[in-house]
């Protein structure tokens, strides 16, 4: 049962886009239950990883699994369990948010596709939005919408690509909740992120990509140990402006 | 793979359910769709019709065949468009990651052109019955048109699919609309080509929408076909099989 531990597995993953290689050799194995951050600035190839990872892009070279599951050999299985949450909130704009939830239960066939919706616009605060059109949504509500849907079935595995990306600092905070919730119920959580704050926030382990390459993976802790040990240092503490927006709209900051 | 063919049809019914829906929410839509046709028709009949000599007492009879074909010409442009932005949204890709039947996004969107010509067009004929369109045609002849207009829609649709999956932008997906509106207009839809300068009139007689046009024509009016039905069904088929071929090379690439 040793490679059930792992939920994502990937080795020397190599991708060219023309002949730009993106992807020029990539490690990294993901603990099932756990909460990993891939960072890098943009351009630097994690949505490549994360396409090869949800079947929607082939790989040049390398292996990957998700689930047990070799990705180019067995997509359905692959597809079957995982789900994918988008740079962009997919939501379809049209809909409401209750028909968006219910189209996705129909599509993962599922038997009771309006209890479901039910249910997940209740535990992400979207009742009394649910008749609404996702247009009408807020960038937050939106996201939020997004991640319910992605929650439809059983995935074992979650991809969510930047999924902070273009929120409010409320909305984040909301969404770093509900991630953290979700590594809390056992589902494996793959996170890509600009953002090093985020990673420092929810992840297990961090890795970084860059020029094509997983340059550091490890803990937070490990991370830290990289770098010369912290000096003792007396400075004012001043408010960040995040802070001071929490505070002036009344918001706990604690996530 | 078998999970691929169970599925194929419940998804596409999915699939045609979702775009229904923003057709019904679209006002813009249903007004381009089947008010334009009718306004045309008003136009043609009441302001113009007086001075159009068609050999015909009744213009309706002759007028109607062309308004059926501008009709689904103008509902062609809203394909690229609702295909334009399930690509750029991501939607595509959200169900390209899940266990869904793969080209049942595409023939959902398909079918939906069908569905909603089925409906467009027939109002448009009790219209058209109103302002005194009489036919002799038969049972056999009324569905003999009806396939001539739902091969003329595939053949439309597969063509707008390509320039939907494959613009940069929403105004290179909604381009491929223009030039299939104006074919209509050169054709022996509204006025008999031999009224035309010869250049124009060797185009018009030659292009494929005027042997829609005839072969409509004739049925409705109870006389023979002629070769128009077969010159206008090798059209279609010949085209749509290149469209097909293309538009899903266009998918697979944003898939």
């Amino acid at each position: 049962m040793s490679q059930n531990e792992f939920a994502i597995s990937v080795q020397g993953l190599k991708k060219s886009y023309k002949n730009v290689p993106v992807l020029e050799g990539v490690d990294f194995q993901v603990k099932a239950g756990s909460i990993f951050a891939l960072l890098g600035s943009n351009g630097a190839g994690k949505t490549t990883i994360v396409k090869i990872l949800t079947t929607l892009l082939k790989q040049d070279s390398g292996h990957a699994t998700v689930n047990g599951f070799d990705v180019v050999s067995k997509p359905n299985n692959v597809r079957q369990s995982i789900s994918l949450t988008g740079q962009f909130a997919a939501v379809d704009e049209i809909l409401t948010g209750r028909e968006n939830i219910i189209m996705i239960a129909r599509l993962r066939h599922m038997s009771h596709p309006h209890q479901i919706a039910a249910g997940l616009l209740e535990r992400f605060g979207l009742t009394d939005a649910a008749d609404r059109r996702a247009a009408t949504y807020s960038g937050g509500m939106r996201r939020r919408l997004d991640i319910a849907m992605s929650l439809v079935g059983n995935s074992r595995v979650i991809f969510l690509d930047e999924p902070t990306t273009g929120l409010d600092p409320e909305a984040r905070m909301e969404v770093w909740k509900i991630i953290k919730e979700l590594a809390g119920s056992g589902i494996t959580v793959f996170l890509t992120t600009q953002y090093l704050e985020e990673a420092e926030q929810l992840a297990d382990k961090i890795a970084i990509l860059h020029n094509g390459r997983i340059i550091v993976n490890g803990t937070l802790a490990e991370l830290k140990q990289l770098f010369p040990p912290a000096k003792v240092e007396y400075i004012e503490k001043q408010p960040t402006l995040e802070e001071i927006f929490l505070t002036i709209i009344n918001k706990k900051t604690n996530v | 793979m078998e999970t691929i063919k169970n599925h194929f049809f419940i998804d596409t019914r999915v699939m045609l359910g979702r775009s229904m829906r923003h057709i019904f929410r679209s006002m813009d839509t249903i007004i381009t769709v089947t008010i334009m046709p009718i306004a045309m028709m008003l136009l043609f009949v009441y302001v113009l019709g007086g001075a159009i000599q068609t050999g015909t007492h009744n213009y309706v009879n002759y007028l109607l065949p062309g308004i059926l074909l501008i009709a689904v010409a103008n509902s062609v442009g809203y394909v690229s468009f609702r295909l334009f932005t399930d690509v750029q949204r991501g939607i595509f890709e959200r169900f390209n990651s899940m266990p869904v039947a793969r080209s049942a996004a595409l023939w959902g969107h398909v079918l939906t052109a069908l569905v909603s010509n089925v409906m467009s067009l027939t109002v448009i004929v009790l219209v058209a019955l109103i302002m005194g369109f009489r036919s002799p045609a038969g049972v056999l002849s009324w569905l003999a048109v009806a396939g001539i207009l739902a091969m003329f829609t595939l053949v439309l649709t597969w063509i707008a699919a390509i320039a939907g999956l494959s613009a940069k932008t929403i105004d290179g997906a909604s381009a491929i609309a223009y030039p299939i509106h104006f074919l209509p207009l050169i054709s022996s839809a509204f006025v008999p080509t031999s009224s035309m300068p010869s250049g124009v009139r060797a185009f018009a007689e030659n292009q494929p929408v005027t042997a829609f046009v005839e072969a409509i024509r004739a049925l409705l009016s109870g006389q023979p076909v002629g070769n128009n039905i077969w010159i206008a069904l090798s059209w279609s088929a010949g085209i749509t099989v290149l469209a097909y071929i293309f538009a899903m090379r266009a998918y697979k690439k944003r898939g």
